[in-house]
């Protein structure tokens, strides 16, 4: 199955009950199983800059890159495949492009952005995010966190200093570790997951997670998967109702069907004559 | 705004410790920063560590131990107005730092630099680690970067609904195999139907509770009247039909 008729792809985002402006920002390329999240952050409008130049360059340039080439195409020096090296250089070319912007321009001093990104292909997704934008995956009734916070509280829990429970608790939440934009290089965190027919995925920025509980958006997502707009409104809806202090923004993909790379001889001859 | 601790014994106030080290150690003997002579506290009886706006208490193998809150505990994960005992002596944990700055500078989202390999939490010193004495880990690691101006309160989350929509409500099932059953709206959602299939869902929000479409050929009827793709408020009393089986919304009084 090609790969936009094997997902469903809807996101939508929102600025919240209190702040005057979205720093978030959002993008999907569906012919080529990409989505991407940003939850900026800086002076005056520096914010959503930062996470629109982060979403832009990575959207467009790895989509462009997978034009050219295949995703599972391994690289000889580092052995990673190509769709992960495509989500890794496009980082750090936002990352560029963010902090010498920052530099350049008063107004700009400090900006930075977090992202989450899942480039889509041959029944997997490599994920690759920094900062504490998320992803979560529901398969069957499970909701799973798939990516690991960048902030000073996951810190702390893996260190054991708090527990998951007083985290809830804690003061430090707006703390992130790393972030794209403030430095001249970026670490950026990639993992590549096996998928499943009936998977859903959920990207989100922390205006989700930080008003909602995690056993609510589970119960609203295995509800709502068969209506994926719907969904995303009453997520969003949820972190409005329970103050909504932040920009909340989600990505929902939905697994459809199966979406391999052809492997055999007949299979690239047929898939070399759609192009 | 640091935290502070205020120290007191039978009601009365002795003195007041801002926690501006990140390691400030309780004791009899004279090196702690937090000096308790009394017999009943060991010569290091505990220590309260803080990262920015957090402080946690732990207690350092002494012979009395340390209640908080009138809880015998070893580590504890302090909050405003805890309570801390040693022996006769109180220790009493304020950190109202959240009214006394502004909720925008509470709130920002703020990135902290660490070297390269380096955690955070591991630069700023586990529990058990000695820490050398210095500024709290909190001055010059964090550098602000976001900005937002609200004027709301920064009181810890809550979840509106479960306050505001606290009037219990129920389900009752009219026909079908299942008449007579009734079912709690206790959760904020609450599934009619089955995934794939049929269904609506109930929503407990602020102003109420709403019923909505999500999946399935036909939409569910409130008292005979077919819901559109809205979500749709319930009032008391309101029929609900949803493929094929009745059912009743009401409050419990």
């Amino acid at each position: 199955m090609r790969i936009e008729k094997a997902l469903e792809i809807f996101s939508q985002t929102h600025p919240g009950m209190v702040r005057s402006h979205n720093e978030d920002s959002v993008a999907s390329e569906p012919t080529c199983g990409l989505v991407v999240l940003a939850d900026g952050m800086g002076g005056y409008n520096a914010g959503e800059v930062a996470s629109g130049i982060a979403v832009s360059v990575v959207s467009t340039e790895v989509s462009h890159g997978l034009k050219h080439a295949d995703p599972t195409t391994r690289d000889e020096e580092t052995g990673d495949e190509y769709g992960v090296l495509l989500l890794r250089d496009n980082i750090q070319r936002a990352n560029a492009a963010i902090f010498y912007a920052a530099q350049s321009q008063p107004q700009y001093a400090g900006m930075g952005t977090t992202i989450v990104a899942g480039l889509f292909y041959d029944n997997r997704v490599a994920v690759a995010h920094v900062g504490d934008s998320r992803l979560y995956r529901l398969r069957g009734e499970a909701l799973d966190v798939i990516t690991r916070d960048h902030s000073l509280l996951q810190e702390q829990i893996d260190s054991g200093m708090i527990s998951v429970d007083d985290a809830r608790l804690s003061k430090n939440k707006n703390l992130v570790t790393r972030a794209v934009g403030i430095d001249a290089k970026v670490e950026t965190e990639i993992h590549v997951h096996e998928v499943q027919v009936g998977d859903v995925y959920l990207f989100c920025s922390d205006g989700l997670d930080d008003m909602v509980e995690d056993n609510d958006i589970q119960s609203m997502l295995y509800a709502m998967q068969g209506n994926l707009p719907m969904a995303a409104e009453q997520l969003i809806q949820m972190a409005n109702d329970n103050g909504g202090r932040d920009n909340v923004s989600v990505i929902l993909v939905k697994v459809k069907g199966k979406f391999a790379v052809p492997t055999g001889w007949v299979a690239k001859l047929l898939n070399w004559f759609r192009k | 705004m640091a935290a502070k601790l205020i120290l007191s014994m039978d009601g009365t106030v002795i003195k007041e410790y801002p926690l501006n080290k990140e390691r400030m150690t309780i004791g009899r003997k004279e090196h702690n920063d937090i000096v308790i002579d009394n017999l009943a506290v060991s010569g290091e009886h505990a220590a309260v560590v803080t990262i920015m706006h957090d402080s946690f208490l732990e207690d350092l193998d002494s012979t009395n131990g340390i209640e908080v809150n009138g809880t015998p505990t070893k580590k504890h994960f302090l909050q405003n107005n805890d309570v801390i005992e040693i022996g006769k002596h109180k220790l009493k944990y304020v950190n109202d730092q959240i009214t006394k700055t502004t909720s925008a500078d509470f709130e920002r989202t703020m990135v902290m630099r660490s070297p390269p390999g380096q955690s955070v939490a591991a630069k700023a010193g586990t529990m058990k680690t000695p820490v050398k004495p210095n500024q709290p880990a909190a001055a010059g690691g964090a550098e602000e970067t976001g900005k937002f101006s609200a004027p709301t309160s920064a009181a810890p989350a809550k979840p509106a609904a479960q306050a505001d929509a606290g009037k219990p409500a129920v389900v009752q099932i009219l026909t079908g195999p299942n008449a007579g059953k009734e079912l709690e709206l206790v959760k904020n959602l609450t599934t009619l139907g089955k995934p794939g299939l049929q269904v609506a869902v109930l929503t407990r929000r602020p102003q109420g509770f709403f019923i909505t479409h999500v999946e399935g050929a036909s939409f569910p009827l409130v008292n005979g009247k077919e819901l559109t793709n809205q979500a749709h408020q319930l009032n008391d009393h309101d029929v609900i039909e949803l493929a094929g089986i009745k059912m009743e919304f009401y409050f419990k009084v």
